[in-house]
């Protein structure tokens, strides 16, 4: 990031879901959320619509549907699990294409695989519609601990450089005709762990004696700060405030 | 696997949300001190400075060693979850810090985990796993011989426990506030050989991992701070201690480093009791029973099964007791949390006059 390329998770647009300030959107998602979480389940039609309201924040944002069913199979190990739950949960039986199944059961795995679902589509929006940096922006303006929003900002920054000294280890285990191949082979790979440690811990020092040469005394400048307007607010308010309405009718009906 | 959205209800998706601020809290003031104090003295100031690279920096490695792949057998393979080997390496504080921002990057950026349940995976995963494995550690590294095959031997058996202790912690999280209602012998049993062996396999690689950087920079290993010997000379073909610091140093260390046990400790007992009592006093019968039974003596969960239902409370009949107990558990883990940052705020108290001293222990 910081060099001007941006994370493989952004997608670069000028939709009006990209122009808002990122706090505002972090806001939105985590209420989003939180009213998915909170629906009865029993209120299916909730659900859809919320599906629906998903869908639309993508299309104003110009995330077409191929990218972001790509982004939901982080969801395929908890999918594997839900599809179990029918059969492994007793109580009432019912008769599903000739296989007994139970009823608590498929609720369970409904419950679970639409809200997990719904959550992850509005994180994958987010990520997808948020530069890295404004996000860490982001989540400084919700007043999350500075240190933490720094060391994130760390983490992500040399995220890329630790992972690359990982693989030219593997290049080099590799090149040496090394293959890991069982439990035997455990205590290289344990050594590369420790050694990509040392240096990672290394790295740490130089950057921080670097940056204290430069003048850093524990915090960062903020260079441009992130500021939401009203009506940006309430753009940002429109999807967890429709969603609230649907979580009070699927509460009442 | 992280929970995600929608497993564990809102209410108690909050309460851990509040217990995981709580324990960020603490860790961010602890993990100045934890980095402060590590191999060279700081630069001016205080030390504080040096926090946010180095934990960074110790993040993103934990964020790549997730992704070194560790073959079991037959083309399965397995990778380190790594808070036991963080908590050894920089320090119980540290490691919370760095496996939140990692559960944190990984739920914003790549969905994995949802929103709500943040507050669940940083609870279940940074901050028991951590001090489990950490208090553990310590524990063995005191009563075990100052050598470095116990230290290894005791990041073993530390981080074999972590995992287990995780999972209860999960289990216990899940019977109050899980939505779904899966027989929990059910899971247990079908999950056991699976989770014994991740939790053999995450011990065996942190023991590796701990002894491999013992072995090159000693001192750089948190947990092992203490057991460095002191610098000797050779002066006339007899060793005599060298005439600087070193001598002294191991002293304070020693016993700042006690103290940060029992306060890690005592925390952890706390929290764990406040879930405890929250799950008793929502279900007041036979339901603590299986937890012993079941949850406890087995100890088979592990981080992977966070993402398994492993309670079958069934909703029906405790929803009633939940709501009427929910509210006592809300009280009782709030007043926890008070507790433990009371205590932990009375022990950094009376610590901080001693701190300058204890600073300047350093790499030996």
């Amino acid at each position: 990031m910081g060099s001007g390329h941006a994370h493989r998770l952004y997608r670069h647009g000028h939709s009006p879901v990209h122009a808002l300030p990122p706090h505002c959107k972090l806001a939105a998602v985590l209420c989003f959320v939180v009213v998915v979480v909170s629906t009865p389940r029993e209120a299916v039609w909730a659900f859809a619509l919320y599906a629906l309201l998903i869908a639309a924040v993508a299309a104003v944002a110009r995330i077409p549907p191929g990218f972001l069913l790509k982004r939901l199979a982080i969801e395929v190990p908890f999918v594997a699990f839900a599809v179990l739950m029918p059969f492994v949960v007793p109580g009432e039986q019912a008769e599903l294409l000739g296989v007994p199944v139970s009823v608590p059961g498929l609720w369970g795995a409904w419950n679970v695989l639409a809200k997990g679902t719904l959550g992850v589509a509005a994180s994958v929006i987010l990520a997808s519609t948020t530069e890295l940096r404004a996000l860490l922006l982001g989540l400084q303006r919700l007043k999350l601990p500075p240190l933490l929003v720094q060391i994130a900002a760390f983490m992500i920054r040399y995220g890329d450089v630790v992972t690359d000294e990982l693989r030219r280890m593997s290049v080099a285990r590799r090149s040496r005709g090394f293959e890991a191949r069982g439990v035997r082979h455990w205590g290289v790979l344990a050594r590369t762990a420790g050694a990509l440690f040392i240096r990672s811990y290394e790295r740490g020092e130089r950057v921080h004696l670097a940056m204290v040469s430069r003048g850093y005394t524990g915090t960062m400048p903020v260079t441009d700060e992130v500021t939401a307007s009203r009506a940006q607010w309430a753009h940002a308010a429109a999807l967890p405030a429709l969603a609230l309405v649907v979580c009070l009718l699927g509460w009442t009906l | 696997m992280h929970v995600p959205d929608g497993f564990i209800n809102a209410p108690v998706s909050a309460v851990a949300g509040v217990v995981a601020a709580g324990a960020v809290a603490v860790s961010l003031r602890g993990a100045r001190r934890e980095l402060g104090g590590a191999s060279r003295p700081g630069g001016p100031g205080s030390g504080g400075e040096r926090t946010a690279p180095l934990a960074g920096l110790v993040a993103a490695f934990i964020f790549a060693v997730q992704m070194l792949n560790f073959p079991v057998a037959a083309g399965t393979s397995g990778h380190l979850l790594g808070g036991a080997l963080a908590a050894i390496l920089v320090g119980p504080c540290t490691g919370v810090l760095c496996i939140t921002v990692v559960l944190l990057m990984q739920g914003i950026l790549f969905a994995d985990g949802g929103l709500t349940a943040l507050g669940v995976n940083i609870t279940v995963m940074g901050v028991v796993t951590t001090v489990v494995a950490y208090a553990l550690f310590r524990g063995l590294t005191r009563v075990l011989p100052r050598t470095r095959r116990s230290t290894t031997a005791a990041a073993f058996v530390a981080a074999l426990v972590s995992v287990p202790a995780a999972a209860v912690a999960f289990t216990l999280i899940y019977a109050i506030g899980g939505t779904t209602d899966v027989p929990i012998g059910k899971v247990l049993t079908a999950m056991a050989g699976v989770h014994v062996l991740i939790g053999i396999g995450e011990a065996a690689i942190t023991a590796l991992t701990v002894g491999a950087v013992i072995a090159v920079r000693p001192d750089l290993v948190y947990g092992a701070r203490g057991s460095a010997t002191p610098l000797k000379l050779r002066v006339d073909g007899e060793l005599v201690d060298a005439p600087a610091s070193p001598a002294p140093s191991p002293a304070p260390a020693a016993t700042r480093s006690a103290r940060t046990v029992w306060a890690t400790g005592l925390a952890a007992a706390l929290v764990l009791a406040g879930v405890v009592s929250f799950y008793a006093s929502a279900n007041p019968d036979g339901l603590e029973k299986v937890a012993a039974d079941k949850g406890i003596d087995e100890k088979v969960q592990e981080h992977d099964a966070a993402g398994s239902p492993l309670a079958d409370y069934g909703v029906k009949d405790i929803s009633d007791a939940r709501l009427s107990g929910g509210l006592a558990g809300v009280i009782g883990v709030g007043a926890t949390v008070v507790v433990g940052s009371g205590v932990f705020w009375a022990v950094r108290r009376r610590r901080t006059p001693q701190e300058p001293a204890s600073r300047t222990t350093g790499s030996v």
